[in-house]
C-alpha cells in the first residue's frame, strides 16, 4: 500500500532529492581520485550552462535524448521494454541519409518532411520484426531488440563500407547537398537579432519539442493512447476490452521505433551533413534512462534529456578542464544518476512518504 | 465450553492492536482473546480488517500500537519465524507451496534440520504417517503438490502448521476453494485438532459455517471489533447486522421466472487448452430469454473457460453456438467487440485483472470495450474525454458508486464498489445476454444485495442471464435453473426450487445422485 504523496512531491521533490544523492556519491567518487568534488560541480555546470555556447551544445544533445527517451516511453506505455532505439536510430539516420542523397534539394524546408518520413519509416521498419516476434511468437522484445542493436550495427558498418562509402578513407558517405542543411540555432536567432556561440543546436530542437507533444496527445488524448495504456497495464484486460493484442504491440513498437529513428534528424541532417559510423553513440540507451527518470511522461521526458544533455556536455568540458577525470569517469557519473533515479527510486520514496505521513498527521 | 479451563489465560490475547497504512486505518484499538482448545470465528465484510489482524499476529506486519499476549506472555511477532515459535500457524487463502516440490519437500520447507536433506524427510515421513492418523489428514507424501486437488493442497498447509508444532491454527477463508464435500472433511479435521486441544481462528465471511463449526466469534467492522460472542448465543441475521451496522436481508426477493424464447443455444462446446488438457467437453446446454442460469462447480472444472468462450475472449476448439439463431463466431480470441456489437455484456469472473485496468481513473474504466463508441469519438482520432466523464457520473450515481468521484484511480476503490463499476458499464447498455462471473466475490454484503437486485431486474426486463459462481449459496439464491459443472462437463442440471446443497454438491463432484450405488 502507498500512502499518495502530493503531486509536486512525485513528480518534483523525490527526482531533486535522488538527483542530490547521485552527485553526493558521484562527489565522493571525484574525491577518491584526489580532486576537488565543488570544483567539479562547478566546471560541470559552467561548461554546460555557462556560455551560450554551452548551453548550445547541451541543448543539442537534448535533442537526441527527447527522441529516444519519447521511443522507449512509448512503448513503456503498452508495456513493452523497447531496448532498440539504438538499432531503430542507427537505421533512422539510413533513412535520413538515402532521402538527403537521393534529390538534389533545393530548400531545406522541402527535403524535411522526405527527412522525417524516411527517418520515421527506417526507424519503424527495424522495431517492426521484434513487435511482430513479440506479438505473434512470444519472442521477448528485450531480447530481440538487442539483438537487433548489433545486426543494425553490423548493417550499417556494411553499408557504409560498401555501398554507400563515397571516395576516400573513410567509411562515411559524401556530404548531403546543402540545400538540406537545417538551420542551425544561432542561424535562427540571428533572424531576431540574438546572438549565440555556433554550436551544432539546430532546427531539430523545436521538432524534438513537437513530437513531446505530439506524444502527449497520442498517450493521453487519443483512443490508439488509451488502447495502448490498457494493453500495457494488463493484457488480460486489454483483450476483454476488444483490444488485438498483436495490432496493439505491433502499432506500438513502430511507433517507438519511428521516435527512435527521429533523432537522426538532429545528429545527421541537422549537423554532421553526412551518415557517419557510430553516429548513434549510446543516446538509444541514454533514452533508456531519459524515459526513466522521466517517468514515461513526454514533459519528463523533456526534463530529463535536458539534465543528461547536461551531464553530456559539461562532463566533457570536466574531463578537459580535470585530466585525471577521464571520459569514462564521467560515464560513471552518469551511471550513478541513472542509478539513483531509475533503479533506487524508492530508496527516497519511502522516508520522503514517512515524513509526510507524520506530517498529515499532526495536521489532522 | 470447557468447564475447569475458566480461569487459565486465553490461547491469544490481543490488547489495544492498531495499524495503519497511511491515511487508512486498518485496525483500530482491537482487543481479541480466543480460548485454548476453542474454534474461534472472525467474521467481517471486506476491508474489515480481519486479514491485517492475522498478518499482525502472524508478523507480516508490526502493529502500530497494542500488545500480542501468547497463554498470558507477552509474545512481540516481528516476523513469521517468531510466530512459528510461538506455536502460531497460518493456512493462507491463496496457498504458499511449492507446487513443482512433493508434498514431503513442502512440508519440510523452511524446516530443514541441517544441510542434507535426507535426515529431514526421513523425519518428516515418520511424523507425517503419525499427523495422518491422528486427524484424518491424509496425503500420499511423495505426490507432487501442483497435481493435487485444491482440498489435498489445503491439506499440506495443515501439515505444514502442524509439522512445526503449532499450536495455534490460523485459517483464512479455507472453503472458498472446497466442494460441499471437502468443506466438511475439513471441518471434521478442524474438530479433531479442537479435540487435541489445539486452538484454531477461522476468517470467513460464511456466516453458515461460522454457526456450524465455532464456540465463540467475533465481528469486527471498518477496523474495529464490535462485539464477541458465543456462537449458541447468537444468529446469522444478528451477525449480518453486526457486520454491516445496519439490518440486511440475507435472502433476495424473488418473483418467478417468466422464460421466452431461447437466446443463447450451446451445442457440444469443447475446448482444448495450450497444454492439450481438454477444458470442455461438449457442453450443451440453451438459455431462454428472461431467465438466470446458474452454472454451479468446484473452481476450475471449465466454468471460467465457458465463459471466456461465450464472452469471444478465448477459441473454442469445437461446437457451435448460436445467438438469435445467428452462429457465433468462436475462432478467436479478439471477438469481445463483435460481441459487444452483438449485445452479449460479459462481467468477467476476475474484475482486478480483466475487467478493470487498476491504475486507470474511474472514468477510463467505465467504458473499457465501448471506447469505440461514436459518443466517445472526439476531433482527430481523439477520445471526448467530456463525454466519457459525464457518462461515468450518471453511472456512478445510478449504481451509488462511492467515493463518487470519476476521477479517482480504480485501485483505490473497495472490492464492492468496483464491482459495481464494471456493473454499471455492462448493464446499462441493457444487453440481451448478461454474462456474469463472481459476481459478488469479495464484495461487501451490503453490496452484494444492491448487485443481486440489479441482476434480478435485469431478468426481470426481460433478458437472458447465464451465472457462474462458485457460491452455492449465491447460484441458489438468484438461478431459476441451475447446471452443475464437473471436469468440463455438465453433469447435471436441476431446477431451483427442486434442488438442495447437498444433491448439488454431490453434482459438483461428478457424482448423478440417482445413479449412486447404495
Amino acid at each position: 500500500m502507498t500512502a499518495p504523496l502530493p503531486r509536486w512531491a512525485d513528480l518534483v521533490l523525490i527526482p531533486a532529492l535522488n538527483l542530490l544523492l547521485a552527485f553526493l556519491v558521484a562527489g565522493l567518487v571525484v574525491v577518491f581520485i584526489g580532486e576537488d568534488p565543488v570544483e567539479a560541480v562547478r566546471l560541470l555546470l559552467v561548461g554546460s550552462l555557462g556560455s551560450s555556447y554551452g548551453i548550445g551544445f547541451t541543448l543539442y544533445y537534448a535533442t537526441t535524448f527527447v527522441f529516444t527517451g519519447l521511443s522507449v516511453a512509448i512503448a513503456y506505455h503498452a508495456g513493452l521494454f523497447n531496448i532498440g532505439s539504438e538499432g531503430q536510430a542507427a537505421l533512422g539516420g539510413i533513412g535520413v541519409t538515402l532521402v538527403c542523397l537521393a534529390v538534389p534539394w533545393p530548400y531545406w524546408w522541402l527535403a524535411l518532411p522526405f527527412a522525417i518520413l524516411g527517418a520515421g519509416a527506417f526507424g519503424a521498419a527495424w522495431a517492426f520484426l521484434p513487435g511482430y516476434l513479440q506479438a505473434k511468437r512470444g519472442s521477448h522484445v528485450v531480447i530481440t531488440t538487442i539483438m537487433f542493436n548489433f545486426i543494425a550495427s553490423a548493417l550499417v558498418v556494411y553499408l557504409l563500407v560498401n555501398v554507400l562509402k563515397a571516395p576516400g578513407m573513410a567509411p562515411e558517405t559524401r556530404n548531403f547537398p546543402e540545400g538540406t542543411f537545417l538551420p542551425f540555432m544561432h542561424e535562427i536567432l540571428a533572424v531576431f537579432g540574438i546572438r549565440m556561440s555556433r554550436t551544432p543546436m539546430n532546427f531539430t530542437a523545436l521538432l524534438a519539442l513537437a513530437a513531446a507533444f505530439l506524444t502527449w496527445v497520442l498517450i493521453w488524448r487519443t483512443r490508439l493512447g488509451y488502447e495502448m495504456r490498457a494493453f500495457g497495464h494488463s493484457e488480460p484486460a486489454a483483450v476483454y476490452a476488444g483490444i488485438d493484442p498483436v495490432r496493439i504491440t505491433i502499432v506500438a513498437m513502430l511507433i517507438s521505433g519511428a521516435m527512435a529513428g527521429m533523432m537522426a534528424l538532429n545528429v545527421v541532417m541537422g549537423f554532421q551533413h553526412r551518415l557517419v559510423l557510430d553516429y548513434v553513440g549510446g543516446a538509444g540507451f541514454v533514452g533508456i534512462a531519459v524515459s526513466l527518470m522521466g517517468r514515461s511522461h513526454p514533459f519528463g521526458v523533456v526534463l530529463a534529456a535536458i539534465l543528461f544533455g547536461i551531464l553530456y556536455q559539461g562532463g566533457a568540458e570536466l574531463a578537459f578542464d580535470m585530466p585525471s577525470i577521464s571520459r569514462d569517469m564521467i560515464v560513471v557519473i552518469q551511471a550513478l544518476v541513472i542509478l539513483f533515479t531509475g533503479a533506487l527510486e524508492n530508496l527516497v520514496r519511502a522516508p520522503v512518504e514517512r515524513a509526510f505521513l507524520r506530517r498529515r498527521r499532526k495536521a489532522a | 465450553m470447557a468447564a475447569g479451563g475458566g480461569d487459565a489465560p486465553p490461547a491469544i490475547e490481543l490488547a489495544g492492536i492498531s495499524k495503519s497504512f497511511g491515511p487508512v486505518q486498518a485496525n483500530r484499538d482491537i482487543d481479541l482473546a480466543v480460548r485454548r482448545g476453542t474454534i474461534h470465528g472472525i467474521v467481517g465484510e471486506n476491508g474489515a480488517g480481519k486479514s491485517t489482524l492475522m498478518s499482525i499476529l502472524y508478523g507480516f506486519y508490526q502493529a502500530d500500537a497494542g500488545e500480542i499476549r501468547i497463554d498470558g506472555r507477552p509474545t512481540p511477532i516481528p516476523d513469521s519465524q517468531a510466530a512459528i515459535r510461538a506455536g502460531i500457524g497460518m493456512v493462507h487463502q491463496h496457498f504458499m507451496l511449492v507446487e513443482p516440490f512433493t508434498v514431503l519437500e513442502n512440508v519440510i520447507l523452511g524446516a530443514e534440520e541441517g544441510p542434507l536433506l535426507r535426515p529431514s524427510l526421513a523425519k518428516a515421513r515418520a511424523e507425517l504417517k503419525r499427523l495422518e492418523e491422528e486427524y484424518e489428514l491424509d496425503v500420499d507424501p511423495d505426490a507432487v503438490v501442483g497435481e493435487l486437488s485444491v482440498g489435498l493442497q489445503q491439506r499440506v498447509e495443515i501439515l505444514k502448521a502442524l509439522y512445526r508444532e503449532c499450536d495455534i491454527l490460523i485459517l483464512d477463508e479455507p472453503t472458498g476453494v472446497l466442494t460441499p464435500a471437502e468443506a466438511d472433511h475439513l471441518f471434521r479435521i478442524l474438530r479433531s485438532l479442537k479435540a487435541q486441544g489445539k486452538t484454531i481462528v477461522l476468517i470467513t465471511h460464511k456466516l453458515r459455517e461460522i454457526m456450524a463449526i465455532t464456540d465463540a466469534v467475533s465481528v469486527m467492522r471498518r477496523g474495529e471489533m464490535v462485539r464477541t460472542l458465543a456462537t449458541a448465543d447468537t444468529s446469522p441475521a444478528e451477525l449480518a447486522e453486526l457486520m454491516v451496522g445496519r439490518r440486511v436481508l440475507l435472502r433476495v426477493e424473488k418473483t418467478p421466472a417468466t422464460p421466452g424464447r431461447v437466446v443463447l443455444a450451446v451445442e457440444n462446446l469443447s475446448l482444448t487448452d495450450d497444454k492439450g488438457v481438454a477444458r470442455l467437453k461438449g457442453v450443451s446446454f440453451a438459455l431462454r430469454a428472461g431467465e438466470i442460469l446458474g452454472v454451479a462447480g468446484v473452481a476450475g472444472n471449465g466454468q471460467s473457460e465457458l465463459l471466456d468462450v461465450l464472452a469471444g475472449i478465448r477459441p473454442a476448439t469445437g461446437g457451435t453456438v448460436r445467438l438469435d439463431g445467428q452462429p457465433l463466431d468462436l475462432g478467436h480470441s479478439t471477438n469481445g467487440d463483435e460481441r459487444r456489437a452483438a449485445r452479449v455484456a460479459h462481467v468477467p469472473e476476475d474484475r482486478r485483472r480483466r475487467g478493470l485496468v487498476m491504475p486507470f481513473a474511474e472514468w477510463e474504466n467505465a467504458c473499457l470495450g465501448y471506447q469505440g463508441e461514436e459518443r466517445f469519438e472526439g476531433p482527430a482520432f481523439t477520445l471526448d474525454r467530456t463525454a466519457m466523464r459525464d457518462a461515468a457520473r450518471a453511472s456512478i450515481e445510478r449504481f451509488d458508486i462511492r467515493p463518487p468521484s470519476c476521477d479517482l484511480v480504480t485501485a483505490s476503490f473497495s472490492g464492492g464498489n468496483q464491482q459495481k463499476i464494471v456493473l454499471a458499464r455492462e448493464m446499462e447498455r441493457d444487453p440481451e445476454v448478461l454474462l456474469v462471473g463472481q459476481p459478488t466475490r469479495g464484495v461487501d454484503i451490503g453490496a452484494i444485495e444492491f448487485i443481486h437486485n440489479e441482476i434480478l431486474a435485469l431478468r426481470d426486463r426481460g433478458k437472458a442471464i447465464l451465472l457462474v459462481s462458485v457460491e452455492l449459496d449465491e447460484i441458489q439464491a438468484l438461478s431459476d435453473r441451475i447446471i452443475v459443472m464437473f471436469d468440463g462437463r455438465i453433469s447435471g442440471e436441476r431446477i431451483a426450487g427442486e434442488t438442495d446443497e447437498r444433491e448439488l454438491g454431490l453434482l459438483m463432484t461428478g457424482i448423478e445422485p440417482g445413479t449412486r450405488a447404495a
